[in-house]
Protein backbone atom coordinates (compact mmCIF):
# COMPACT_ATOMS: atom_id res chain seq x y z
CA UNK A 1 0.00 0.00 0.00
CA UNK A 2 2.80 2.43 1.03
CA UNK A 3 4.54 1.95 -2.34
CA UNK A 4 1.66 2.22 -4.12
CA UNK A 5 1.05 5.50 -2.52
CA UNK A 6 4.81 5.98 -3.64
CA UNK A 7 4.64 5.37 -6.84
CA UNK A 8 1.48 7.34 -7.12
CA UNK A 9 3.34 10.84 -5.40
CA UNK A 10 5.96 10.52 -7.41
CA UNK A 11 4.05 10.40 -10.97
CA UNK A 12 2.06 12.71 -9.61
CA UNK A 13 2.09 14.75 -12.51
CA UNK A 14 1.42 12.66 -15.41
CA UNK A 15 -1.74 11.21 -13.24
CA UNK A 16 -2.76 14.24 -13.13
CA UNK A 17 -2.28 15.29 -16.80
CA UNK A 18 -4.22 11.63 -17.77
CA UNK A 19 -6.93 12.24 -15.22
CA UNK A 20 -7.73 15.76 -16.80
CA UNK A 21 -6.82 14.68 -20.43
CA UNK A 22 -9.98 11.71 -19.86
CA UNK A 23 -12.43 14.72 -18.50
CA UNK A 24 -11.33 17.17 -21.56
CA UNK A 25 -12.12 14.03 -24.10
CA UNK A 26 -14.99 13.46 -22.17
CA UNK A 27 -16.04 16.73 -22.58
CA UNK A 28 -15.75 16.60 -25.98
CA UNK A 29 -17.52 13.78 -26.95
CA UNK A 30 -20.31 14.29 -25.17
CA UNK A 31 -20.95 18.34 -25.90
CA UNK A 32 -19.58 17.72 -29.88
CA UNK A 33 -23.00 16.32 -30.34
CA UNK A 34 -23.92 20.02 -31.20
CA UNK A 35 -23.35 21.17 -28.27
CA UNK A 36 -25.74 18.90 -26.28
CA UNK A 37 -24.42 21.13 -22.48
CA UNK A 38 -26.78 23.63 -21.36
CA UNK A 39 -24.09 25.19 -19.30
CA UNK A 40 -20.73 25.16 -20.69
CA UNK A 41 -22.11 27.19 -24.04
CA UNK A 42 -22.09 30.66 -25.07
CA UNK A 43 -25.94 30.87 -24.45
CA UNK A 44 -25.31 30.10 -20.65
CA UNK A 45 -26.48 32.67 -18.20
CA UNK A 46 -23.03 34.54 -17.48
CA UNK A 47 -21.44 34.79 -21.17
CA UNK A 48 -24.86 35.14 -22.64
CA UNK A 49 -24.71 38.63 -20.82
CA UNK A 50 -21.53 39.26 -21.17
CA UNK A 51 -22.44 39.14 -24.92
CA UNK A 52 -25.08 41.12 -24.82
CA UNK A 53 -23.43 44.27 -22.93
CA UNK A 54 -20.58 43.98 -25.58
CA UNK A 55 -23.09 43.73 -28.40
CA UNK A 56 -24.93 46.64 -26.86
CA UNK A 57 -21.66 48.77 -27.59
CA UNK A 58 -21.04 47.17 -31.19
CA UNK A 59 -24.62 48.33 -32.17
CA UNK A 60 -23.87 51.67 -32.38
CA UNK A 61 -20.94 51.23 -35.02
CA UNK A 62 -23.43 49.44 -37.37
CA UNK A 63 -26.57 52.01 -36.75
CA UNK A 64 -25.94 53.35 -40.17
CA UNK A 65 -26.00 50.33 -42.28
CA UNK A 66 -29.50 48.96 -40.05
CA UNK A 67 -30.98 51.53 -40.27
CA UNK A 68 -30.81 51.90 -44.27
CA UNK A 69 -31.77 48.33 -44.42
CA UNK A 70 -34.89 48.71 -41.85
CA UNK A 71 -35.86 51.89 -44.17
CA UNK A 72 -36.00 49.57 -46.91
CA UNK A 73 -37.76 47.02 -45.39
CA UNK A 74 -40.23 49.60 -44.64
CA UNK A 75 -40.82 50.91 -47.91
CA UNK A 76 -41.62 47.45 -48.92
CA UNK A 77 -43.90 46.63 -46.45
CA UNK A 78 -45.48 50.58 -46.91
CA UNK A 79 -46.14 49.28 -51.23
CA UNK A 80 -47.89 46.33 -49.61
CA UNK A 81 -50.37 48.16 -47.25
CA UNK A 82 -53.94 48.34 -48.31
CA UNK A 83 -53.76 52.24 -48.61
CA UNK A 84 -52.12 51.70 -51.56
CA UNK A 85 -54.07 49.48 -53.53
CA UNK A 86 -57.18 51.03 -55.45
CA UNK A 87 -60.20 49.08 -56.11
CA UNK A 88 -60.58 48.82 -59.97
CA UNK A 89 -63.63 46.38 -60.26
CA UNK A 90 -65.44 48.42 -58.06
CA UNK A 91 -67.41 46.63 -55.32
CA UNK A 92 -67.45 43.40 -56.94
CA UNK A 93 -64.56 41.98 -55.78
CA UNK A 94 -65.13 39.07 -53.21
CA UNK A 95 -63.13 38.56 -50.25
CA UNK A 96 -63.06 35.31 -49.00
CA UNK A 97 -61.06 34.89 -45.35
CA UNK A 98 -61.02 31.70 -45.22
CA UNK A 99 -58.50 31.46 -48.59
CA UNK A 100 -55.55 32.33 -46.49
CA UNK A 101 -54.81 31.25 -43.57
CA UNK A 102 -50.88 32.01 -41.63
CA UNK A 103 -48.48 29.41 -42.41
CA UNK A 104 -45.37 31.23 -40.79
CA UNK A 105 -44.78 33.46 -37.91
CA UNK A 106 -41.95 35.89 -37.61
CA UNK A 107 -40.21 36.64 -34.33
CA UNK A 108 -37.54 40.21 -34.57
CA UNK A 109 -34.36 38.86 -32.52
CA UNK A 110 -31.32 40.59 -32.27
CA UNK A 111 -27.66 38.25 -32.99
CA UNK A 112 -25.84 39.05 -29.98
CA UNK A 113 -22.80 36.79 -30.61
CA UNK A 114 -21.49 35.69 -34.25
CA UNK A 115 -18.58 33.57 -35.38
CA UNK A 116 -17.60 33.17 -39.14
CA UNK A 117 -14.07 31.23 -38.64
CA UNK A 118 -14.43 27.59 -37.74
CA UNK A 119 -15.62 24.54 -39.02
CA UNK A 120 -18.94 25.13 -37.59
CA UNK A 121 -20.53 27.93 -36.79
CA UNK A 122 -22.80 29.05 -34.22
CA UNK A 123 -25.17 32.56 -33.58
CA UNK A 124 -26.23 33.19 -30.15
CA UNK A 125 -29.39 35.39 -30.22
CA UNK A 126 -31.29 37.21 -27.79
CA UNK A 127 -34.63 35.16 -27.38
CA UNK A 128 -35.59 31.92 -25.94
CA UNK A 129 -37.90 29.94 -24.42
CA UNK A 130 -39.37 32.40 -22.34
CA UNK A 131 -40.39 34.25 -26.49
CA UNK A 132 -41.24 30.68 -27.59
CA UNK A 133 -38.46 29.93 -29.65
CA UNK A 134 -37.76 26.13 -30.02
CA UNK A 135 -35.17 23.97 -31.75
CA UNK A 136 -35.60 23.44 -35.24
CA UNK A 137 -36.84 26.89 -36.29
CA UNK A 138 -35.74 29.11 -39.46
CA UNK A 139 -33.61 32.18 -38.36
CA UNK A 140 -33.97 34.87 -41.66
CA UNK A 141 -32.42 38.79 -41.48
CA UNK A 142 -34.29 41.27 -44.38
CA UNK A 143 -31.52 39.71 -46.68
CA UNK A 144 -31.33 36.40 -46.73
CA UNK A 145 -30.84 33.07 -44.83
CA UNK A 146 -29.14 32.93 -41.51
CA UNK A 147 -29.57 29.39 -39.97
CA UNK A 148 -31.61 26.65 -38.01
CA UNK A 149 -31.83 27.25 -33.98
CA UNK A 150 -30.35 24.21 -32.33
CA UNK A 151 -30.17 24.54 -28.66
CA UNK A 152 -32.52 27.01 -26.64
CA UNK A 153 -31.95 28.41 -23.23
CA UNK A 154 -34.65 30.41 -21.04
CA UNK A 155 -33.75 33.84 -22.78
CA UNK A 156 -30.80 32.85 -25.18
CA UNK A 157 -31.27 30.42 -28.40
CA UNK A 158 -27.86 29.33 -30.27
CA UNK A 159 -28.05 28.86 -34.15
CA UNK A 160 -26.52 26.73 -36.16
CA UNK A 161 -25.56 28.96 -38.74
CA UNK A 162 -25.44 28.36 -42.45
CA UNK A 163 -21.39 29.08 -42.77
CA UNK A 164 -22.05 25.27 -40.63
CA UNK A 165 -20.12 21.93 -42.50
CA UNK A 166 -22.87 20.25 -41.66
CA UNK A 167 -25.91 22.35 -42.58
CA UNK A 168 -27.18 21.54 -45.87
CA UNK A 169 -30.25 23.32 -47.08
CA UNK A 170 -32.13 22.53 -50.18
CA UNK A 171 -31.91 25.42 -52.37
CA UNK A 172 -33.42 26.58 -55.35
CA UNK A 173 -32.51 28.23 -58.62
CA UNK A 174 -34.95 31.24 -58.70
CA UNK A 175 -35.20 31.32 -62.88
CA UNK A 176 -35.19 27.54 -63.85
CA UNK A 177 -36.90 26.31 -60.47
CA UNK A 178 -34.21 23.21 -60.19
CA UNK A 179 -33.47 21.80 -56.88
CA UNK A 180 -29.66 21.09 -55.37
CA UNK A 181 -28.34 21.47 -51.91
CA UNK A 182 -26.38 23.98 -50.42
CA UNK A 183 -23.27 23.26 -48.90
CA UNK A 184 -20.32 25.56 -47.03
CA UNK A 185 -16.55 24.76 -46.61
CA UNK A 186 -14.43 26.48 -44.43
CA UNK A 187 -12.27 28.97 -45.99
CA UNK A 188 -14.71 31.93 -47.70
CA UNK A 189 -17.35 32.64 -45.89
CA UNK A 190 -18.72 34.76 -48.41
CA UNK A 191 -18.52 32.42 -50.97
CA UNK A 192 -20.85 28.26 -51.06
CA UNK A 193 -21.66 25.66 -53.27
CA UNK A 194 -24.69 24.40 -54.22
CA UNK A 195 -24.69 20.53 -55.44
CA UNK A 196 -26.96 18.07 -57.52
CA UNK A 197 -27.92 20.53 -60.13
CA UNK A 198 -28.00 18.45 -63.43
CA UNK A 199 -25.50 19.31 -66.75
CA UNK A 200 -28.82 19.88 -68.54
CA UNK A 201 -29.92 23.00 -66.59
CA UNK A 202 -29.48 26.84 -68.41
CA UNK A 203 -27.23 28.85 -66.10
CA UNK A 204 -25.85 32.42 -65.85
CA UNK A 205 -23.96 34.13 -63.70
CA UNK A 206 -25.78 36.14 -61.45
CA UNK A 207 -29.13 34.17 -61.03
CA UNK A 208 -30.84 34.03 -57.73
CA UNK A 209 -30.91 31.41 -55.54
CA UNK A 210 -33.57 31.02 -53.06
CA UNK A 211 -34.83 28.46 -50.34
CA UNK A 212 -37.12 25.75 -51.82
CA UNK A 213 -39.58 25.50 -48.83
CA UNK A 214 -40.00 22.23 -48.89
CA UNK A 215 -38.59 21.37 -45.38
CA UNK A 216 -40.68 24.38 -43.96
CA UNK A 217 -38.05 25.07 -41.65
CA UNK A 218 -37.60 28.49 -44.12
CA UNK A 219 -40.41 30.03 -46.09
CA UNK A 220 -39.98 29.44 -49.69
CA UNK A 221 -38.33 32.50 -51.56
CA UNK A 222 -35.81 33.69 -48.99
CA UNK A 223 -33.14 34.37 -51.11
CA UNK A 224 -29.82 32.72 -50.42
CA UNK A 225 -27.02 34.55 -52.60
CA UNK A 226 -26.42 34.52 -56.04
CA UNK A 227 -24.65 32.40 -58.96
CA UNK A 228 -20.72 33.38 -58.78
CA UNK A 229 -19.51 31.05 -61.53
CA UNK A 230 -20.11 27.51 -62.24
CA UNK A 231 -18.14 24.71 -64.16
CA UNK A 232 -18.80 21.06 -65.24
CA UNK A 233 -16.24 19.20 -64.95
CA UNK A 234 -15.91 16.19 -67.74
CA UNK A 235 -18.14 13.25 -67.73
CA UNK A 236 -19.70 14.62 -64.22
CA UNK A 237 -23.47 14.93 -64.32
CA UNK A 238 -23.65 17.50 -62.24
CA UNK A 239 -22.79 20.93 -62.11
CA UNK A 240 -19.98 22.70 -59.64
CA UNK A 241 -21.88 25.95 -58.83
CA UNK A 242 -20.15 28.55 -56.70
CA UNK A 243 -22.58 31.13 -55.08
CA UNK A 244 -22.27 34.29 -53.62
CA UNK A 245 -23.91 34.58 -50.14
CA UNK A 246 -26.28 37.96 -50.17
CA UNK A 247 -25.97 38.04 -46.49
CA UNK A 248 -22.93 40.01 -44.92
CA UNK A 249 -22.12 37.22 -42.03
CA UNK A 250 -19.87 39.16 -40.10
CA UNK A 251 -22.97 42.03 -39.81
CA UNK A 252 -25.39 40.27 -38.40
CA UNK A 253 -27.54 42.44 -36.41
CA UNK A 254 -31.13 41.99 -36.47
CA UNK A 255 -32.78 38.75 -37.82
CA UNK A 256 -36.38 37.42 -37.73
CA UNK A 257 -37.23 33.75 -36.26
CA UNK A 258 -39.44 32.03 -38.67
CA UNK A 259 -41.60 29.90 -37.02
CA UNK A 260 -44.15 27.27 -39.29
CA UNK A 261 -47.62 26.44 -38.03
CA UNK A 262 -47.79 23.60 -40.57
CA UNK A 263 -44.51 21.89 -40.03
CA UNK A 264 -45.70 19.35 -37.35
CA UNK A 265 -48.52 18.22 -39.38
CA UNK A 266 -46.33 17.80 -43.05
CA UNK A 267 -43.65 16.27 -40.86
CA UNK A 268 -46.35 13.66 -39.32
CA UNK A 269 -48.06 12.91 -43.09
CA UNK A 270 -44.34 12.33 -44.24
CA UNK A 271 -43.87 10.15 -41.16
CA UNK A 272 -46.99 7.30 -41.80
CA UNK A 273 -45.15 6.87 -45.76
CA UNK A 274 -42.21 5.76 -43.79
CA UNK A 275 -44.74 3.37 -41.55
CA UNK A 276 -46.19 1.98 -44.48
CA UNK A 277 -42.74 1.12 -45.71
CA UNK A 278 -41.94 -1.10 -42.58
CA UNK B 1 4.61 36.20 -3.47
CA UNK B 2 1.20 37.69 -2.88
CA UNK B 3 1.38 40.29 -5.42
CA UNK B 4 2.20 37.92 -8.49
CA UNK B 5 -0.45 36.26 -7.62
CA UNK B 6 -3.14 38.98 -7.78
CA UNK B 7 -0.19 39.92 -11.18
CA UNK B 8 -1.15 36.48 -12.75
CA UNK B 9 -4.95 36.38 -11.91
CA UNK B 10 -5.36 40.01 -13.49
CA UNK B 11 -3.44 38.31 -16.22
CA UNK B 12 -5.52 35.28 -16.66
CA UNK B 13 -9.09 37.30 -16.64
CA UNK B 14 -7.09 39.87 -19.14
CA UNK B 15 -6.17 37.14 -21.70
CA UNK B 16 -9.64 35.28 -21.69
CA UNK B 17 -11.70 38.35 -22.45
CA UNK B 18 -9.21 39.83 -25.18
CA UNK B 19 -9.27 35.98 -26.70
CA UNK B 20 -13.15 35.56 -25.98
CA UNK B 21 -14.33 38.81 -27.01
CA UNK B 22 -11.92 40.17 -29.68
CA UNK B 23 -9.41 37.88 -31.13
CA UNK B 24 -11.88 35.18 -32.17
CA UNK B 25 -13.28 37.57 -34.32
CA UNK B 26 -10.11 37.95 -36.10
CA UNK B 27 -9.36 36.26 -39.32
CA UNK B 28 -6.86 36.27 -42.01
CA UNK B 29 -7.36 35.12 -44.99
CA UNK B 30 -9.76 32.73 -44.32
CA UNK B 31 -8.41 30.20 -42.09
CA UNK B 32 -5.96 31.67 -40.05
CA UNK B 33 -7.11 32.62 -36.05
CA UNK B 34 -4.18 33.76 -33.71
CA UNK B 35 -5.33 32.17 -29.88
CA UNK B 36 -2.92 34.66 -27.92
CA UNK B 37 -4.42 33.32 -24.43
CA UNK B 38 -1.48 30.59 -24.49
CA UNK B 39 0.79 33.55 -23.18
CA UNK B 40 -0.55 33.09 -19.90
CA UNK B 41 0.81 29.20 -19.89
CA UNK B 42 4.31 30.60 -21.36
CA UNK B 43 4.63 33.56 -18.61
CA UNK B 44 4.32 31.18 -15.56
CA UNK B 45 7.14 31.83 -13.66
CA UNK B 46 10.07 28.17 -13.78
CA UNK B 47 9.11 27.39 -10.35
CA UNK B 48 5.75 26.78 -10.65
CA UNK B 49 4.86 23.38 -9.44
CA UNK B 50 4.01 21.59 -12.41
CA UNK B 51 0.79 19.92 -11.16
CA UNK B 52 -0.44 23.53 -10.75
CA UNK B 53 0.64 24.19 -14.63
CA UNK B 54 -1.62 21.51 -15.75
CA UNK B 55 -4.89 22.70 -13.85
CA UNK B 56 -3.97 26.46 -14.91
CA UNK B 57 -4.18 25.20 -18.15
CA UNK B 58 -7.33 23.22 -18.01
CA UNK B 59 -8.72 26.14 -16.35
CA UNK B 60 -8.10 28.40 -18.80
CA UNK B 61 -9.38 26.09 -21.87
CA UNK B 62 -12.49 25.61 -19.99
CA UNK B 63 -13.28 29.42 -19.82
CA UNK B 64 -11.52 29.80 -23.70
CA UNK B 65 -14.06 26.74 -24.84
CA UNK B 66 -17.06 28.69 -22.86
CA UNK B 67 -17.22 31.33 -25.33
CA UNK B 68 -17.05 29.60 -28.64
CA UNK B 69 -19.17 26.53 -27.30
CA UNK B 70 -16.68 24.29 -28.11
CA UNK B 71 -16.08 22.79 -24.54
CA UNK B 72 -13.40 20.10 -24.39
CA UNK B 73 -11.02 21.47 -27.68
CA UNK B 74 -9.26 24.34 -26.12
CA UNK B 75 -9.05 22.26 -22.69
CA UNK B 76 -7.44 19.50 -24.36
CA UNK B 77 -4.93 21.37 -26.43
CA UNK B 78 -3.92 23.75 -23.83
CA UNK B 79 -3.01 20.80 -21.37
CA UNK B 80 -0.96 19.04 -23.67
CA UNK B 81 0.54 22.22 -23.84
CA UNK B 82 0.94 22.54 -20.34
CA UNK B 83 2.39 18.99 -20.19
CA UNK B 84 4.75 19.28 -22.63
CA UNK B 85 6.14 22.84 -20.83
CA UNK B 86 7.69 20.80 -17.88
CA UNK B 87 9.39 18.20 -20.43
CA UNK B 88 10.77 21.47 -23.08
CA UNK B 89 11.84 23.21 -19.98
CA UNK B 90 13.89 20.42 -18.96
CA UNK B 91 15.37 20.05 -22.47
CA UNK B 92 16.35 23.63 -22.98
CA UNK B 93 18.18 24.29 -19.68
CA UNK B 94 20.81 26.97 -19.85
CA UNK B 95 23.94 26.28 -18.68
CA UNK B 96 23.90 26.54 -14.63
CA UNK B 97 20.29 25.96 -14.74
CA UNK B 98 17.54 28.47 -14.15
CA UNK B 99 17.82 31.48 -12.14
CA UNK B 100 16.14 32.27 -8.83
CA UNK B 101 13.35 34.07 -9.36
CA UNK B 102 13.48 34.57 -13.15
CA UNK B 103 10.84 34.46 -15.21
CA UNK B 104 10.37 32.87 -19.21
CA UNK B 105 10.73 36.46 -20.72
CA UNK B 106 12.68 37.63 -23.79
CA UNK B 107 14.27 40.15 -20.62
CA UNK B 108 15.94 37.42 -18.38
CA UNK B 109 16.45 34.11 -20.94
CA UNK B 110 17.79 35.85 -24.19
CA UNK B 111 15.27 36.51 -27.86
CA UNK B 112 16.71 33.21 -29.47
CA UNK B 113 15.30 30.81 -26.39
CA UNK B 114 12.39 32.67 -25.63
CA UNK B 115 11.42 31.93 -29.59
CA UNK B 116 12.44 28.62 -29.41
CA UNK B 117 10.28 28.07 -25.95
CA UNK B 118 7.40 29.95 -27.68
CA UNK B 119 7.16 28.36 -31.28
CA UNK B 120 7.67 24.65 -29.91
CA UNK B 121 4.70 24.84 -27.57
CA UNK B 122 2.25 27.27 -29.34
CA UNK B 123 2.99 25.14 -32.82
CA UNK B 124 2.08 21.90 -30.14
CA UNK B 125 -0.95 23.65 -28.97
CA UNK B 126 -2.05 24.49 -32.49
CA UNK B 127 -1.33 21.42 -34.08
CA UNK B 128 -3.75 19.30 -31.35
CA UNK B 129 -6.13 22.12 -31.75
CA UNK B 130 -6.71 22.31 -35.15
CA UNK B 131 -6.48 18.39 -35.71
CA UNK B 132 -9.20 18.08 -33.29
CA UNK B 133 -11.47 20.40 -34.33
CA UNK B 134 -11.27 18.94 -38.06
CA UNK B 135 -10.76 15.09 -36.48
CA UNK B 136 -10.07 13.70 -39.55
CA UNK B 137 -7.08 13.06 -42.12
CA UNK B 138 -8.03 13.36 -44.96
CA UNK B 139 -7.64 17.25 -44.72
CA UNK B 140 -4.75 16.63 -43.47
CA UNK B 141 -2.28 19.13 -45.10
CA UNK B 142 -5.27 21.98 -45.16
CA UNK B 143 -5.29 21.58 -41.35
CA UNK B 144 -1.32 21.45 -41.65
CA UNK B 145 -1.46 24.79 -43.41
CA UNK B 146 -3.50 26.45 -40.72
CA UNK B 147 -1.84 25.12 -37.66
CA UNK B 148 1.25 27.21 -39.25
CA UNK B 149 0.08 30.25 -40.65
CA UNK B 150 -1.94 30.64 -37.13
CA UNK B 151 1.19 29.55 -34.97
CA UNK B 152 3.04 32.12 -36.85
CA UNK B 153 0.45 35.00 -36.18
CA UNK B 154 0.33 33.76 -32.54
CA UNK B 155 3.97 34.37 -32.09
CA UNK B 156 4.39 37.89 -33.26
CA UNK B 157 1.21 38.66 -30.84
CA UNK B 158 3.36 36.82 -27.89
CA UNK B 159 6.46 39.07 -28.78
CA UNK B 160 4.07 42.15 -29.09
CA UNK B 161 2.64 41.28 -25.71
CA UNK B 162 6.70 41.00 -24.22
CA UNK B 163 7.34 44.05 -26.02
CA UNK B 164 4.83 46.02 -23.40
CA UNK B 165 6.09 43.95 -20.73
CA UNK B 166 9.77 44.66 -21.92
CA UNK B 167 9.73 48.75 -21.76
CA UNK B 168 7.45 48.99 -18.28
CA UNK B 169 9.91 46.99 -16.23
CA UNK B 170 13.30 48.42 -17.73
CA UNK B 171 11.78 52.17 -16.61
CA UNK B 172 11.42 50.61 -13.15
Amino acid sequence: MRNLIRFLSKNSFIFIFIFLLFISFVFLVKNNNYQNSKVFNSSNFLIGNLYSTINNVNEYFNLKEVNAELAEQNAKLQTMQIGTFTKIFGTTVNFDDTTYSQKYVYTSAKAINNSTNKRENYITIDKGSLNGIKAGMGVVSPKGVIGTVKNVSENFCSVMSILHEKNAISAKIKKSGYIGSLVWKLGNYRIAQVKDIPNHVELHKGDTIITSGYSLVYPEGVVIGVIKDFNLEEGSNFYNINIEFSVDYKQLSHVFIVKSWMKVEQEKLEALNDLEKE
Amino acid sequence: MIYDILKYCGLFILLVLIQGLMLNNVEIGGYVVPFLYVVFILALPFDTPNWLVLILGFILGVFIDCFVSTLGMHTSATLVMAFCRAYLLKLITPRGGYEFNSKPNIQHMGLTWYLLYAVVLVFIHHMFLFYIESFKLTQFFYTFGRAISSTFFTVVLILIVQLFNYTSTTKV
